[in-house]
């Protein structure tokens, strides 16, 4: 009898799980589909597969619109702020786990401390800042906010990991006199890889997602970034539904792609990045 | 040769910090006591600045009306975001064939930009042409402007919300009730526990830092919320300001709303140290007491 009430059970979870996954995954259906219609199909038969899988409106979007440009903005900047986090960020975390130092704890209590803050109640402050320095509506400026932001929890990971890696090995290469630069590069630094992959997942993420920074930094049609472009678009072509949809779907595209691949470090990453 | 050395090593990310991050975290607060006169504070008003936002007319009007919109916001999310996720992890802890696969879809709304998702929702709740109305339409039921109406605006943004992010609470319960060990769970089961005991008992007291975490995380989400409010309502927190939050108004404050562009940078200040100091405090005393109760359960 409990083998029957457990199975009873487990497909009523089943069934749960599987009208959970029609809640997430149908909309994302739909806008997939929709991108292929015209008007008249959308609004005759919002439910229906396209008639055509024909390229007209991802066309469109690509010729008549700045859309190419704001994926290449958001990728320049996405790609800038990754290698800078990495870079800085494994360069002070390598001083502080790898050498012996009086203020060591104290530099990492000011990395740490970092990740508290958010940097988007200091917008204004940031603001003034970037515009004396004559960064605002430049990429440049949005890349150092998002390594800024991006630096206090890269620096984290990577002492922890760099820490857990076992003195011999530098030793040895000591004794045979490798300078300290050549220690780092090419022993200690290939061994912290897997720790580098979750700092770069964790900030890409909201970095290539951000709108926020964007939309207070940068002005000029042609610097915007995708889903501050994304606005743009959506107000140009009001009317034009599958169009709309093509451009959500193509934005929504190279993400859910790697997502796809990625899936256990996005998750991994997201989920430890947030309950830091 | 060798501080040389380290201090190479530090000075980059250092300088960063100190310049994008701590700089201008303690400018703010200092801006908060200032007039300005364009980008620069011109001269010292003393507490002018919070008195407007908290205590005059109508400043502090619109103040409370997006404070108590953040509250519901907050509530809500507790009540069906987490919830719902709450049962989502139970359900997966079971481990039933495909449950990796719908832990991969139930994210995958989390990876995509609020701006997406904000734009991909405001389509669907179009009141003419919009899925939600259709699909209602199917079964007799007549629609409404979603979003275009008072009373439901607010609660459309919310549900966007939900669908969108329901994944990252689902998913830190699941691994806070994983860590709970099989072994556990078998014995208790071997004394004659069933599922709702378990649950309660077992489960529920042992996961307790992943629910701090979620608690915590919700609630500085939900006072954070400006972009999809920003992309499904407007800047203005449309309609008749049913959906202005408190992040919304504090960037109308400081960068113009639509139809003014008026910008007022010392009580834009005033408003973010308000926020922030309300947020961190509130933030510290739950963790303090919800620390003490995962000792406690």
């Amino acid at each position: 009898m409990s083998n029957r009430h457990e199975g009873i059970k487990n497909s009523g979870i089943q069934i749960l799980l599987l009208f959970n996954a029609f809640v997430m995954l149908y909309p994302l259906l739909v806008m997939v589909t929709s991108s292929f219609k015209t008007n008249v199909e959308l609004f005759s038969s919002p439910f229906s597969l396209p008639r055509s899988f024909a390229l007209t409106n991802i066309a469109t979007v690509w010729t008549d619109t700045n859309f190419v440009r704001y994926l290449a903005n958001s990728l320049s900047v996405t790609v800038a702020s990754i290698l800078l986090i990495l870079l800085f960020g494994t360069m002070a975390a390598y001083a502080i786990a790898r050498y012996q130092f009086r203020a060591s704890g104290l530099f990492l209590m000011f990395f740490i401390s970092g990740m508290t803050v958010p940097l988007k109640l200091a917008i204004i402050p940031l603001f003034i800042e970037l515009d004396r320095l004559h960064l605002v509506d430049n990429l440049a400026g949005l890349v150092l906010v998002y390594v800024a932001m991006g630096l206090p929890s890269a620096v984290f990971i990577m002492t922890g990991f760099l820490r857990s890696l076992p003195k011999e090995l530098e030793e040895a290469a000591r004794m045979d006199r490798a300078s300290e630069l050549r220690i780092m590069l090419s022993i200690m630094l290939p061994l912290a890889r897997p720790a580098m992959v979750i700092v770069a997942i964790q900030n890409a993420v909201p970095i290539w997602n951000d709108f926020f920074f964007p939309l207070i930094f940068i002005s000029s049609d042609n610097l915007k970034t995708l889903p501050q472009g994304l606005t743009v678009f959506m107000g140009e072509f009001v009317t034009n539904w599958g169009v709309l949809f093509t451009g959500l779907t193509l934005a929504a595209l190279p993400i859910t792609l790697l997502y796809v691949v990625l899936s256990k470090h996005f998750i991994a990453g997201i989920t430890q990045g947030a309950a830091k | 040769m060798r501080s040389l050395w380290i201090g190479l090593l530090l000075a980059p990310a250092v300088i960063v910090m100190t310049a994008f991050v701590l700089f201008p975290l303690l400018s703010a607060f200092r801006y908060a006591f200032y007039e300005f006169n364009g980008l620069k504070p011109s001269h010292f008003v003393g507490l002018a600045n919070f008195r407007q936002v908290l205590l005059e007319h109508p400043f502090s009007d619109n103040t409370y009306r997006a404070l108590w919109h953040n509250i519901i916001v907050f509530i809500a999310l507790m009540v069906f975001e987490n919830g719902t996720a709450f049962l989502i992890a139970f359900a997966l802890l079971k481990a039933l064939p495909g449950h990796r696969i719908h832990q991969v879809i139930i994210f995958l709304p989390v990876v995509l930009s609020a701006v997406i998702v904000g734009f991909l929702w405001k389509l669907f709740l179009h009141p003419l042409f919009g899925l939600v109305n259709n699909a209602l339409a199917l079964v007799h039921i007549s629609g409404r402007a979603w979003l275009g109406d008072e009373s439901t605006a607010l609660g459309s943004i919310i549900f966007a919300n939900i669908w969108s992010w329901i994944g990252f609470p689902t998913l830190v319960l699941l691994a806070g009730m994983q860590r709970v060990g099989k072994e556990l769970l078998e014995a208790a089961r071997l004394d004659g526990a069933g599922d709702f005991s378990l649950l309660t008992r077992i489960i529920w007291p042992l996961m307790a830092p992943s629910v701090t975490i979620v608690c915590v995380l919700t609630f500085i989400g939900s006072f954070n919320w400006f972009e999809l409010p920003y992309i499904m309502s407007g800047v203005d927190g449309s309609p008749g300001g049913s959906t202005d939050v408190l992040g919304l108004y504090f960037y109308r404050t400081a960068f113009g709303s639509e139809t003014s562009g008026i910008q007022n940078f010392g009580q834009g200040s005033a408003l973010a140290v308000l926020m922030f100091i309300a947020v961190a405090g509130t933030t510290a005393v739950a963790l303090r007491y919800l620390r003490r109760r995962e000792i406690e359960v």
